[in-house]
């Protein structure tokens, strides 16, 4: 499902040249449209960029009269920022790594093996999707507090590792792998986990590709969980931490700060998403084709 | 970790698929084993402990309050702000899912035709989802802001005066539906994007040719077509209404007064906030059973609707 690749058929020249105005109409639409859904992003950066004085006034302006770091400056010399962006990064990457390698195991399991309780095992999986974190979220945090694990990376990390989607995506791409692809390598002498890391993963690149996409994005904007087990101020993901800031005394101008800080959240994602355009799309869009 | 390395030489190939079949048996186990310990652990477990500590007086931990059987199902009946709580979910769930639905279905058929620019456009709407809901929340918060924000800047610079985006009860709620059906465009798009391109064109061609008009066509050909993406669209919409949290969190805390506080900001309110999680894991219960009910009505009504067809 190349959703941004695929080309639209084309019309006949004279058809097309019978709708140019109209066409053109839809144009200015889209683009009217497409002002409105970038301008919030846009005036984040803007806003970052614009000194205090300018910022907090009643005044309309479209650009910061004199653009300047002074918000980056600030902010990060009176807030642990690397640290949380370390937090971040460790969480998400740590986080990842781990779940998809669980999910493909699990998937692998799921798609290519026959064994008892099965069925019920994946049924009961399923349902958890049902489930909405409200129910969990107290018990959870029972669990993780009677582990001693509050206010510890691996608060985050643990209960997250579990993903019924990336399982469920795993499952279905490995139900294509050729049982052929795998009788061979048993034949040539293979373990059952070479043949899963030698033979089967290396025939799963997109499916890779999507499930770390995917881990990455929920792990990095993650707010609720990590707002209930993370407490101390330098322990905080980059999101919890930028939720604390808009009442924070420390700043002249909070908001200057607050987006300073919402600039650096987005970035690594935009990047991300700018590189593997085509991997994000079709990881969004599996998840709804359950 | 590596069987291949523990298992002797074999004498042939019969005795090695002797051997196979029998550790064969524990293969499958050991790859679903972490996946499984970990749905024990984080899944299976808290969803027990939820039911017991609905059932008790609890404030911190499971072990403490006392046995009051359905006591805190009971008590949701007189407690005034589960009612507030259920309707302003409800109007949040309203406003979200139809809203955000027709405007990506619209743009995915817009942009499912040869246009200058067609990449870029879906690109551009798709770019919000990328945003973290927090980085949303305090963004828009900005961007609303009463005093300086640029909203009410432009309003009045226009002379229209200054709205109170966020500090009136009305108003607030509608602000939080616009900036959540902001972020969610661009999925509704790219999933109607799919199924459209699964729509025969040999059929729209046929029509056409029958001098069924543009929206002829889609009424009778496109709309039909799309139909189970419609329905798994509203449920994951509805799913993701239910479970907003971050925005509006961020925007509005659930204020003023109780305006914006849907039932899962209610649940975290009573857990951390006001110390009764007996009655948040209750509550956390009743949105379950009305996730369930929701999905089953909304299955039987398709498949009804697919005996009708």
């Amino acid at each position: 499902m190349a959703v941004l690749e695929t080309r639209g058929r084309s019309a006949t020249p004279r058809a097309r040249r019978r709708h140019r105005p109209r066409r053109w109409l839809l144009v200015a639409v889209l683009t009217a449209l497409a002002v409105v859904m970038v301008f919030p992003l846009y005036w984040m950066v803007v806003s970052a960029l614009t000194p205090g004085g300018q910022s907090q006034s009643g005044s309309f302006y479209l650009f910061p009269a004199e653009p300047s770091f002074d918000n980056y400056a600030q902010v990060f010399s009176t807030q642990p920022v690397w640290r949380w962006l370390g937090n971040s990064a460790l969480i998400t990457s740590l986080g990842t790594a781990l779940s998809v390698v669980v999910s493909l195991m699990a998937g692998y399991a799921l798609a290519k093996f026959r064994f008892l309780g099965r069925g019920l095992l994946y049924a009961a999986f399923l349902v958890t999707i049902m489930i909405p974190i409200q129910v969990t979220i107290v018990p959870s945090f029972l669990v993780v507090a009677k582990m001693g694990l509050v206010d510890s990376p691996w608060a985050v990390i643990l209960p997250t590792l579990f993903d019924v989607v990336g399982i469920f995506i795993a499952r279905q791409f490995m139900l294509g792998v050729p049982d052929a692809l795998m009788e061979a390598a048993r034949l040539d002498g293979a373990g059952e986990f070479q043949t899963f890391f030698r033979v089967v993963l290396p025939s799963c690149g997109p499916l890779v590709g999507v499930l770390v996409i995917l881990g990455f994005m929920t792990r990095w904007n993650d707010f609720l969980w990590p707002l209930v087990v993370l407490q101390g101020n330098e322990n905080l993901t980059v999101p919890v931490a930028l939720s604390t800031l808009t009442n924070n005394p420390a700043f002249s101008s909070p908001w200057g700060a607050v987006m300073a800080i919402a600039t650096v959240t987005v970035l690594p994602l935009l990047v991300v998403f700018l590189a593997f355009q085509r991997q994000f799309v079709q990881g969004i869009a599996s998840t709804g084709i359950k | 970790m590596h069987p291949a390395t523990t298992r002797p030489p074999t004498g042939g190939l019969r005795a090695g698929r002797a051997t196979r079949s029998r550790r064969g048996r524990f293969v499958p186990y050991v790859f679903i084993g972490p996946a499984g310990l970990l749905f024990l652990a984080f899944s299976l477990v808290p969803i027990v402990i939820a039911v017991l500590l609905s059932l008790r007086d609890s404030s911190t931990s499971i072990g403490d309050g006392e046995w009051i059987g359905g006591g805190n199902f009971v008590s949701m009946g007189s407690d005034p702000l589960i009612v507030t709580a259920l309707r302003n979910t409800l109007v949040f769930t309203i406003g979200t899912v139809p809203t955000s639905m027709a405007i990506g279905l619209a743009l995915a058929v817009a942009l499912n035709r040869p246009l200058p620019g067609r990449g870029v456009f879906r690109a551009l709407f798709f770019v919000p989802m990328v945003a973290a809901g927090v980085v949303v929340g305090v963004v828009m918060s900005w961007i609303f802001n009463g005093d300086y924000g640029v909203v009410n800047n432009l309003l009045e610079a226009l002379g229209l005066g200054r709205s109170p985006w966020l500090t009136a009860p009305g108003w607030a709620m509608a602000t939080l539906v616009i900036v959540v059906v902001w972020t969610r465009i661009g999925f509704c798009m790219v999933i109607y994007l799919g199924a459209l391109q699964s729509v025969p064109a040999e059929l729209k061609e046929a029509a056409a040719i029958d001098g069924a008009s543009r929206w002829a066509r889609f009424r009778t050909i496109t709309w039909p077509l799309l139909r189970p993406t419609t329905s798994i669209l509203t449920i994951l919409n509805v799913v993701f209404s239910l479970q907003a949290f971050d925005v509006i969190y961020v925007m509005t805390g659930g204020g003023p007064g109780f305006s914006t506080t849907v039932l899962i900001q209610y649940v975290f309110r009573s857990a951390f906030i006001d110390a009764r999680m007996g009655y948040a894991a209750a509550l956390g219960l009743v949105l379950v059973a009305i996730l369930l009910v929701f999905t089953l009505l909304r299955q039987r009504a398709d498949r009804k609707a697919e005996e009708v067809l």
